[in-house]
């Protein structure tokens, strides 16, 4: 055993190494779940891979971990091709979704169980440092059953960094704890990473886990990674239908280019000129998707004087009107336009407008985005078509025939 | 528990093809065991039904042949046994699932809620394994005797003549295979009842439906696959026994099942090639009766 | 109200029920007391001396080592190949699947004077001696395709990811054998041993076809039913008996302790 380079090399990593993947494939019989996938992920990063299940993030992780093998494409380790070793002999360690702790062992014993089989010294003295890291050194000679599902996830952390792997993957670490616990986990485990500055790989479908918590985001969809920067940069400039709607809601409008200046496109939507800033715009001519952000949109109750810079829509109805208390989410139905939505805060007390009412939307032309979609293929906003909507809006039809009758 | 079996279905996590050595590995000693000493000795058991007895031989030397007439010769001889068989296995499984039933249904869903009591109840279903089988049928013989308490209760009640007995009949031999046999059909009745999801009982009562109308199209159509394993658990063993239906035992010469011919032509009579025709026509009415019952109750996957 | 009197009927059938499927076993018990003679029919009087006596009755005692004997060798051959067939239906993919799970259906759907007599005819084919060997082969063949289902159901309940954590934390494949999967899958073995050997300990059929003139416990039974059973008979089957429950009921006890005491903590 001694022999595996690769092994040997992966002996307590004094930091994180950088993950390459190049042209990975991998099908299984009758579906393919990764389509030639191009990644790199830098060394001492925070990486988060998100996507809806089935997008091929989790085979992705096990490929990485060796516990898959790619039909086709390497993978890199710190420089060197670990395609084809075994799960054992790559210096990557997995916290597995289900959590996976050995169930006959103890907290400790599962926790040096990777340092005794690499025969390192003091084994049983690291894993009590690896234990006292996630605060569970009191309870390292109870079994996993004992724990609570938030100690169980801490243990499963500490068995997989106690080894100092140059990467550290994590399967939806999270996603068995309630919210509250989610939320603090998702702060002490950055704090880890700060700490021990190792690689972390997360995989997650949870946009927002992904957004608090890693320096870097790959959103990906059918096998394929859809765009890839910082939170910020996916949120503010989604590059595609799917990002816009995966992370977060967002109003989408397809129109012709009728205008294009150095700086700025003219988009006609239903009759309305929206300006898009050329730079925040992927495609420039012809007919072509935007969107913007449904905080980005103030809603008035009087029609605003024409601003330069300024997309104005109106006059729409208030379709719905749903408070969530920091905010509150409006439906506006706008003729030529169609139905957007947008989020306001709660500045004052309770909701500004009433269903029925008649408003005006406006935003800064900055706040746009132009999307690299087919405009044929992008899905028109659907507004959350929720029991309770609908339940509004048959009320308020009925009550206006009654009126008429 | 091994009973829950026959109807039992995993889902395999895909492997890759080129690990199928180790499987090869795994698996070739046991099933190479089963091949030598269960399907090697099934056609050992065709080739003898049809040998003849050797001219120049003594009692019990056969040389292979291809008597068909063994058959004809067997089943005319025996078909009262054979027929006998298969009828008292019938009665004695529905006899055993009718009284099994309940118990399992008790202890599966009515003591879920105290899991000591439970498994206290189970241990005394499978109580009568931990004796042996033929102490516990002869302790019938002796208690239905005729000098007996059970028979001069009956008698005193004229219930049973004055000259009747209980041992050496139908119904003692059917009696006795219910007897046997009621552990082998409680355990996987119970082991399906155990995982019935009770709210599906509610919701059935919620819809209108009766106590027994929620039994009917609820409870056993949930708990078909124990009532399989259960069935066939049962049947197949009582089928061809011979133990209760021997003489010494709960039987008479007029209660002799198909299991008591090939006991006696085997190892009293060594006429080996009626023996062997006999299992093999026991076999295959078995193994035709299983099928039927497997594909109409529409539990196709076995092991 | 009605609902109350229907549960109660329910409670009283099973309790019923459970004592009648007892009656033979206190009869053999109280019968295990008896002053007899040689025949143990009619109650005699309260003794203990059957129990001190056990082994003054011919072959008794060594055809009671002979089950004890034939139970344990076939108990071990069989789990050990009835575990790695369900290791490998569980955990690989393979061509003959199915036809593997017909091989290991069809010795429980066979009835055993079938089982028996096919082995018979083979020895007899083969010209092999019948003794103590071909009784312990007989009981390994029926025995493993229920350690096979058995074992099979507890692998599949195994979480594959716990294997995987210990390949991912650098278990070479034999040691996650070993300290992973093997620990793990010992209660479902130890399952299918004790069945194994309670299928074997009690089996008659097959043995009565594949024994010659070796005896075991049931077969001097069987033999001994003919003229009249010894009380001796009955002093150890209780015996048996007796310790087997202890030990059931002893380890159900500890696992429901120690179940309310885990989900207390």
């Amino acid at each position: 055993m001694a022999t595996s380079s690769t092994k040997s090399g992966a002996s307590f990593a004094e930091s994180g190494a950088d993950l390459e993947l190049t042209g990975i494939s991998k099908r299984f019989p009758g579906f393919t779940a990764i389509d030639s996938l191009d990644l790199q992920i830098p060394a001492g990063s925070f990486f988060a891979l998100l996507g809806p299940s089935g997008c091929g993030k989790t085979t992705t992780l096990r490929l990485v971990a060796g516990l898959e093998e790619p039909t086709a494409g390497r993978i890199l380790i710190g420089g060197k091709d670990v395609t084809d070793t075994k799960p054992f002999q790559r210096p990557v360690n997995t916290v597995f979704q289900s959590y996976a702790l050995f169930p006959h062992m103890t907290i400790l014993e599962n926790v040096a169980f990777g340092l005794r089989r690499r025969r390192i010294r003091d084994a049983v003295a690291k894993a009590h440092e690896a234990l006292a890291l996630v605060e569970l050194d009191h309870v390292s000679s109870r079994r996993p059953a004992q724990l609570s599902g938030g100690q169980q996830q801490r243990v499963a952390l500490a068995r997989a960094i106690v080894n100092r792997p140059a990467l550290l993957l994590l399967d939806e670490p999270l996603g068995a704890l309630d919210l509250k616990l989610r939320r603090q986990m998702q702060l002490e485990l950055k704090a880890i990473q700060t700490e021990v500055g190792l690689t972390f790989l997360h995989v997650t479908h949870d946009q927002e886990e992904a957004m608090t918590m890693a320096d870097t985001v790959a959103v990906m969809n059918k096998g394929r990674i859809e765009q890839m920067g910082a939170p910020e940069e996916l949120y503010e400039l989604p590059r595609t239908a799917f990002v816009a709607n995966f992370l977060g809601q967002s109003n989408l409008f397809t129109g012709e280019v009728v205008a294009a200046t150095a700086d700025a496109i003219t988009v006609d939507v239903g009759g309305v000129p929206v300006v898009v800033p050329r730079a925040r715009s992927q495609r420039h001519s012809g007919e072509v998707a935007i969107g913007v952000r449904p905080e980005k949109v103030t809603l008035l109750t009087e029609a605003p004087l024409p601003q330069a810079g300024r997309n104005v829509f109106g006059p729409g109805r208030v379709t719905d009107v749903s408070f969530s208390g920091v905010s509150t989410q409006y439906l506006v139905e706008v003729p030529g336009a169609g139905e957007l939505v947008v989020f306001a805060q709660n500045m004052v007390f309770g909701p500004v407008v009433q269903v029925g009412a008649e408003v005006w939307l406006s935003w800064n032309a900055d706040h746009g985005f132009g999307l690299d979609d087919d405009p044929g293929t992008v899905p028109r906003f659907v507004p959350d078509a929720s029991t309770e909507s609908i339940a509004i809006q048959r009320r308020i039809a009925l009550e206006e025939e009654l009126e008429q009758a | 528990m091994a009973f829950t079996a026959f109807a039992s279905q995993t889902t395999v996590e895909q492997a890759p093809r080129k690990r199928s050595f180790v499987a090869l590995v795994l698996l070739l000693p046991g099933i190479a065991y089963l091949l030598l000493f269960f399907l090697t000795p099934l056609i050992s058991l065709v080739i003898t039904s049809f040998q003849e007895p050797d001219l120049y031989g003594d009692i019990g030397d056969y040389v292979t042949a291809f008597r068909w007439e063994n058959y004809v010769d067997a089943v005319g001889e025996y078909w009262p046994l054979i027929l006998r068989a298969f009828g008292y296995a019938l009665v004695a499984t529905v006899l055993a699932l009718v009284i099994s039933y309940p118990i399992a249904y008790f202890i599966g869903v009515k003591a879920r809620r105290f899991p000591l009591l439970q498994s206290l109840l189970l241990t005394l279903v499978i109580a009568p394994f931990f004796i042996s089988f033929l102490l516990r049928t002869l302790a019938w013989k002796q208690i239905m005797s005729d000098e007996g308490p059970v028979v001069v209760f009956l008698k005193s009640i004229a219930v049973l003549p004055s000259d009747g007995h209980l041992t050496g009949t139908a119904f003692s031999v059917i009696f006795g295979l219910t007897y046997n046999f009621i552990p082998f059909m409680t355990l996987p009745l119970y082991a399906t009842l155990e995982r019935l999801d009770t709210r599906y009982l509610e919701a059935g009562a919620d819809l209108y439906a009766s106590p027994f109308t929620v039994f009917r199209t609820v409870t056993v159509p949930l708990s078909m696959p124990g009532i399989v394993s259960g069935t066939l658990l049962t049947f197949i063993p009582a089928a061809g026994d011979y133990i209760n239906a021997s003489r010494d035992f709960l039987g008479s010469s007029s209660t002799a099942m198909v299991g008591n011919a090939i006991e006696a032509n085997f190892l009293v009579l060594q006429n080996y090639p009626a023996a062997a025709a006999l299992s093999i026509v026991l076999m295959a009415v078995i193994l035709v009766i299983v099928g039927v019952y497997v594909r109409r109750t529409g539990t196709e996957d076995l092991v | 109200m009605r609902r109350r009197t229907k549960g109660l009927g329910l409670w009283i059938y099973t309790f019923i029920a459970l004592a009648f499927l007892l009656i033979p076993i206190v009869y053999t018990f109280v019968f295990s007391f008896n002053d007899s003679g040689k025949l143990n029919i009619a109650w005699q009087g309260f003794t203990l001396e059957k129990w001190a006596t056990v082994c003054t009755v011919q072959g008794l005692c060594e055809a009671f080592g002979n089950s004890i004997l034939v139970g344990l060798t076939s108990t071990v051959l069989a789990t050990a190949l009835g575990t790695l067939i369900a290791i490998a239906l569980v955990r690989y993919r393979f061509k003959a699947r199915s036809a593997i799970s017909l091989l290991l259906f069809l010795p429980m759907a066979t009835p055993e004077v079938v089982l028996g007599a096919g082995l018979a005819a083979q020895f007899l084919t083969v010209g092999v001696e019948k003794g103590l060997g071909t009784i312990i082969l007989a009981h390994t063949m029926f025995c493993i395709s229920f350690v096979v289902v058995t074992v099979k159901a507890r692998v599949a309940s195994l979480d594959p990811a716990l294997e995987e954590a210990g390949r991912d934390l650098y278990g070479s494949p034999g040691q996650v054998f070993w300290r992973i999967t093997f620990p793990l899958l010992v209660p479902g073995i130890a399952a299918a041993a004790l069945l194994s050997f309670a299928l074997s300990f009690d089996d008659f059929i097959i043995t009565n076809f594949n024994s010659g003139a070796v005896d075991t416990f049931p077969k001097f039974i069987y033999i001994a039913a003919a003229r009249g059973i010894p009380a001796q008979v009955n002093v150890i089957a209780s015996a048996v008996f007796l310790l087997a429950i202890v030990l059931v009921v002893v380890a159900q006890v500890s696992r429901a302790a120690r179940a309310k005491r885990s989900s207390a903590s």
